[in-house]
């Protein structure tokens, strides 16, 4: 063995390659269950028929890239071997579950095992690690990250994992997944707009005035100190009560439950992001170049908008993006106070002990998380370009 | 032509400037020059109105500053800084266009003004036009600030300490392009240093702050000559004034007409401090000296080195 290690040249591969051989090796890579409330009985590497050789060659050949010194070559191996590992295992689940279907009663369910899962998340950490070494400018991570994406969702337009326990869960509840996946759309919008209408200008205050950036940031601090349910609660009283004093405020949607209280909480929550990061961006212009911007004959108005909003820029950018990652996901818990989305597709699935609608909801929401996440990046990148 | 009247800025108790009264002719290179804490970067900022005064007044071509809006009165005053302030996210071009932008030039006529100015300030620009700051070296980027600094063709430049990041050899090389262009385009410059070698290299007047107060104006010559205060004394380096003064003065001033002397002839242009250097390299206390066209002058007598100023 130590002989072996000093042969190591890309630890994180052998890292992520051991991960993908237990994950098939050690763990079962579907769950075939009578109905879809019970756990049923694991199924390896077997199951999976001929393409499950594909999975097992993708795995070592991931191992041995971690042998080879890094280079562009062996980061674009890594890359196919990650797409192989995560996109062949949808593919081959997918036929598997189909199989399965065909020779059990209606009520049966196949679903993804613990193993399967750890493949396919090693997949896309794999292809995350090998874009990251790559170096490549911000439309050709894009492009990466457009064939990883498609490498997901191919096998579920071609209808491959139609029979997937996790897809008959989506067919099943259809129109209620439409509707909150709309709905969760509507409430981070709704959030991020009264965010920024009120944070940038609190950002710009606070850059302004040392005396009120202080009580500010506090102020905001706090809040995000306060957990979420409990935020959710505590505005559910005064609002019941505002909607009660002012009926037609309760009849433009003002009240206790829904989302108007979601709304406001997560807008609370935003806040800190944004400003903090308006209040970084602004403090890290040099003051030489505030200096010179002045001496030369700018305006106050002319020093923000040539000067220092174009410097901070990236950095509100990262505020911004921080905002709508933690809005998408922090949207979920607002089900609890009956403000619809995908949360309450998560906690029906709780409540009902339905893993896969658990999964149904959970699903599309760290999806959306991470769509946001790389778009904001590489808009920040595009930003950064004049070099 | 700027025009301090009995200018003084306190903060708080403290006075960074009391009571300064000078008039910088039109034209004139005028070097302000003190420790740390002098008021000398105040007194520049005063002008341009970064700063304002607690008393006095401030003229500019005969227009007291207080009465014109700051931002009008900026872009008719070039400003260059020791740290340059480059806008790091316009390139080059954008850069040195800042003033003419703002006074709303041509864009036709802002290009050639550019041209010019990379030109003036000796940058290529092939390589520059396009470039952004963190691509040039601190020499190139200080260039690039007096470009900016002279873009909007003001009627007088404000200099503090510009050069006194950069290296021995792209300071002085820096300082010989200032004199050159102030040469060429006899602007008026205001320039703030600590450092004396550069005071006397720029040539103009200079003037002496202490503490907030005007202690010596005058020439490099005059200075020398006569310091007379300490802290003038002390600027010019002590014992070494000396030798300063040397530095003033030609081989002919101390030449004795008709004598023939032997080994390398000395140029009678050369300066004292250079004869002086000659002779302890070579070991003599007396040199042969040539006119221009190489004809010998007579002989140069280390005896006679002493000033006669002072009788």
């Amino acid at each position: 063995m130590p002989a072996l290690a000093a042969h190591v040249r890309q630890p994180v591969f052998l890292l992520l390659g051991t991960a993908a051989v237990s994950g098939w090796l050690l763990l079962p890579l579907l769950r075939h269950a009578p109905n879809r409330l019970l756990s049923g009985r694991s199924l390896g590497l077997s199951a999976l028929g001929w393409p499950g050789g594909g999975i097992v060659a993708a795995s070592l050949a991931l191992l041995a890239v971690a042998l080879l010194p890094r280079s562009r070559a062996s980061s674009w191996a890594a890359l196919a071997a990650g797409w192989a590992l995560a996109s062949g295992y949808l593919a081959a689940a997918g036929a598997a579950s189909a199989d399965l279907a065909a020779h059990s009663p209606d009520a049966a369910r196949t679903s993804f095992g613990a193993g399967g899962w750890l493949v396919l998340v090693t997949g896309l950490l794999v292809q995350a690690e090998a874009t990251r070494a790559l170096r490549l400018p911000p439309l050709g991570r894009l492009a990466i990250f457009a064939v990883a994406a498609l490498g997901l969702a191919l096998p579920v337009a071609f209808g491959w994992l139609d029979q997937l326990s996790l897809a008959r869960e989506w067919r099943a509840k259809q129109d209620v997944f439409g509707d909150a996946l709309w709905r969760h759309g509507v409430i981070v919008l709704g959030a991020l707009a009264p965010t920024l209408a009120i944070g940038l200008p609190l950002g710009v205050l606070a850059h302004r005035s040392i005396r009120f950036r202080g009580p500010l940031l506090s102020a905001l601090s706090l809040i995000q100190t306060i957990p979420s349910i409990a935020l959710f609660g505590l505005l559910m009283a005064p609002l019941t009560a505002l909607g009660e004093a002012l009926p037609y405020l309760r009849d433009v949607g003002i009240r206790g439950v829904g989302p108007t209280p979601a709304i406001l909480a997560l807008t609370l929550y935003a806040l800190l992001p944004i400003v903090r990061n308006m209040v970084s961006g602004f403090d890290s212009t040099p003051a030489a170049v505030l200096e010179a911007a002045r001496g030369q004959g700018m305006t106050n108005t002319q020093v923000f908008f040539q000067v220092e909003a174009p410097l901070a820029a990236p950095v509100l950018l990262a505020g911004l993006r921080i905002t709508v990652v933690q809005t998408i996901g922090l949207a979920a818990v607002a089900a609890l106070i009956g403000a619809g989305g995908l949360g309450a597709l998560m906690f029906q699935g709780l409540f009902a002990n339905a893993a896969d609608l658990i999964l149904l909801g959970a699903t599309p929401i760290v999806a959306l998380a991470v769509a946001a996440d790389v778009l904001f990046r590489l808009a920040a990148e595009g930003l950064r370009a004049p070099a | 032509m700027i025009a301090f009247e009995n200018v003084s800025r306190k903060f708080g108790d403290w006075t960074a400037v009391d009571d300064f009264s000078l008039v910088v002719e039109p034209g004139e290179i005028l070097v302000l020059i003190g420790p740390s804490g002098s008021g000398k970067s105040t007194l520049l900022r005063m002008v341009n109105r970064l700063i304002e005064p607690t008393a006095g007044l401030i003229r500019l071509g005969g227009e007291a500053v207080a009465n014109l809006r700051p931002e009008i009165l900026r872009r008719r005053i070039g400003y260059a800084i020791q740290s340059v302030g480059l806008f790091p996210h316009w390139t080059v071009e954008r850069n040195i266009a800042t003033v003419p932008r703002l006074l709303g030039w041509s864009r036709s006529r802002i290009r050639d003004r550019v041209s010019e100015l990379l030109a003036l300030l000796q940058l290529d620009e092939a390589r520059f036009r396009s470039a952004y700051p963190h691509q040039l070296s601190g020499g190139q980027a200080q260039r690039v600030g007096v470009a900016r600094a002279l873009a909007g063709d003001p009627e007088v430049l404000l200099m503090d300490e510009p050069f006194g990041a950069l290296d021995p050899i792209t300071r002085a090389a820096l300082q010989a392009e200032t004199q050159r262009i102030q040469r060429q385009l006899g602007k008026t410059i205001l320039f703030v240093t600590h450092d004396m070698d550069e005071a006397l290299r720029l040539g103009g007047r200079i003037a002496v702050l202490d503490h907030g107060r005007l202690v010596r104006v005058g020439t490099p010559a005059e200075l020398l000559a006569e310091p007379g205060h300490p802290l003038v004394v002390e600027l010019l380096g002590g014992d070494g004034l000396g030798l300063r003064r040397l530095a003033l003065e030609t081989v002919a001033s101390r030449l004795r007409a008709g004598e023939a002397g032997d080994g390398e002839p000395i140029a009678a242009s050369a300066t004292l401090d250079e004869a002086l250097s000659r002779m302890m390299a070579i070991g003599v206390d007396r040199l042969a000296v040539r006119d221009a066209a190489g004809q010998p002058l007579g002989v140069l007598h280390l005896e006679d080195f002493p000033l006669r100023t002072t009788p």
